[in-house]
């Protein structure tokens, strides 16, 4: 197989975080990745990959100036696919309540809410962010994304707040803080979205992105 | 909610180290060998050290971090000799998910509320070595434990974590490298005194001591570095010829037999844990 066909993969790169990470896994699933910060190559992917790691408001803010929220609204009319991992995800929804009031993408009609004093099994407040390992539970295991993944599967959070989508048909994956059950993964018409970071679970995170790319293939050999 | 274990690799110039109390640097190997060997064997993340805070004078760690970012699919936490914005910047850009700062910070508090807004707090770690004195106060260190600073350590988390900092990592020097297990006290003082998460480091030298910690020590992960390194050096064939460059091999050379140190790997580590009724990140 040559370059040519490799799935493509935009990064936005809107100055916030690590985007080398999952650049690597992009790699690492044999898919050809990118960065961009401007809509200028955008229609050349096949995936578009939200990041981010941050503040809310400042996300939306640098989206802005960038010039980038509506090419965004483009690609979900255009139905590519897009991926947003951890604020990225957030970043697709109505409103967020970080520092103030933001307001979203408004691409998922929800909220976003802080960690409100999570309880372990004793009692215990536990710490936000919440930095750890963590199960998630499967809504519906039938789905391509899930191909090597399970209930209980161990996946890497760093977070404080977490996604509330109005849709609850919209959740695919659950997790536990605590005694507070929040979602931490979307999937609604061509966008995935999940809370954890995949490029950082390990093999099993590793194979969200492989299971992406070959979403991918198996739509090319349709058309 | 899972205990992370945070495998701990000092680097000086190209090479792995160990010491006590963060002196007689001892070359074990390569760390880009043991950074894989972790991801593989479930470390929950890796804390990379330098030793000497060469990063400007040579450009190994940033290329030790490129190489195993590409293939170590866990968090990466890189700290020694970052000063700036821009030399942060430079380490994430290499491949590094979060930075660990400490003789900058001391030196300009400010840095960490400028570095958790550009970067978010989760990217910014605070480590912190710690001695106790006569008279029972902590004292900070900087440079490596060489500096003493006056600053009292409970004093400063309380600042650093005002100023945004996302995690506080603690090591008592004193404890640092002897095996006779982590300072209790002082990482419960830590732990209690702040709601982001605390990782406790120095002077692990058996699995149990890692359980004392999270139990008594109310640790949020824990970071070793003997246990699994002496531990792994029996799976790796080295060649003197690979470490002619600098350092101490003359353990290596001499294949000598620890007595402080009981070494586990990180199966061994989780599966304890796990068995005493700890959540761990933990595929069978």
């Amino acid at each position: 197989m040559n370059n040519n066909q490799k799935s493509k993969v935009a990064i936005f790169d809107y100055g916030l975080g690590n985007l080398f990470s999952i650049k690597h896994a992009c790699n690492y699933a044999g898919m050809e990745p990118f960065i961009i910060s401007s809509a200028h190559r955008l229609m050349e992917a096949d995936l578009i990959i939200l990041p981010g790691v941050g503040a809310f408001g400042d996300a939306m803010e640098s989206l802005r100036r960038l010039d980038l929220i509506s090419p965004l609204h483009d690609i979900v009319d255009s139905g590519k696919l897009l991926m947003g991992i951890c604020l990225g995800m957030q970043l697709l929804m109505s409103e967020s309540h970080e520092f103030g009031n933001h307001k979203g993408l408004d691409i998922i009609k929800g909220e976003v809410v802080k960690f409100d004093k999570p309880l372990d099994t004793n009692g215990k407040t536990l710490k936000v962010p919440h930095v750890s390992w963590n199960k998630i539970y499967l809504t519906d295991k039938q789905h391509k994304i899930f191909q090597n993944l399970n209930d209980e599967t161990y996946m890497y959070f760093v977070h404080s707040f977490y996604v509330k989508p109005d849709n609850v048909s919209n959740i695919i994956f659950n997790t536990y803080y605590g005694n507070i059950e929040f979602c931490s993964g979307i999937l609604y018409n061509n966008i995935f979205a999940c809370q954890f970071h995949p490029e950082r679970s390990g093999p099993k995170g590793l194979s969200i992105y492989k299971n992406l790319d070959s979403i991918i293939r198996s739509k090319k050999q349709i058309f | 909610m899972s205990v992370r274990i945070i495998p701990r690799l000092d680097i000086k110039g190209p090479n792995l180290v160990k010491g006590i109390h963060f002196e007689g640097l001892r070359v074990l190997g390569k760390p880009e060998t043991f950074a894989k060997y972790y991801y593989e064997n479930g470390a929950d993340e890796l804390f990379f050290m330098d030793a000497v805070a060469s990063l400007y004078e040579r450009n190994s760690l940033i290329d030790i971090i490129e190489k195993t970012s590409k293939e170590i699919f866990i968090p990466l936490t890189v700290g020694g000799g970052l000063r700036s914005i821009d030399d942060i910047r430079t380490v994430l850009r290499a491949g590094a998910d979060k930075v660990a700062l400490n003789t900058a910070v001391i030196n300009r508090p400010e840095l960490i509320r400028e570095a958790s807004r550009i970067f978010g707090s989760s990217t910014i770690m605070i480590h912190i070595d710690a001695i106790k004195n006569e008279n029972g106060f902590y004292e900070a260190y900087t440079d490596y434990g060489r500096v003493e600073t006056g600053v009292d350590v409970f004093e400063w988390i309380q600042r650093v974590y005002k100023l945004g900092a996302g995690e506080i990592m603690i090591t008592s020097i004193e404890k640092e490298g002897t095996g006779k297990g982590f300072d209790v006290e002082l990482t419960r003082k830590v732990s209690e005194m702040v709601d982001i998460p605390v990782i406790a480091s120095g002077g692990c030298g058996k699995i149990q001591h890692i359980h004392e910690i999270i139990k008594e020590g109310l640790a949020d992960a824990v970071s070793m570095a003997s246990v699994l390194h002496y531990n792994s050096l029996k799976y790796f064939n080295y060649n003197d010829h690979d470490f002619k460059i600098e350092g101490n091999i003359e353990f290596l050379k001499k294949q000598t037999k620890l007595t402080k140190i009981q070494g586990a790997s990180i199966g061994e580590i989780k599966k304890y844990l796990t068995d005493c009724g700890l959540e761990c990140h933990y595929e069978q």
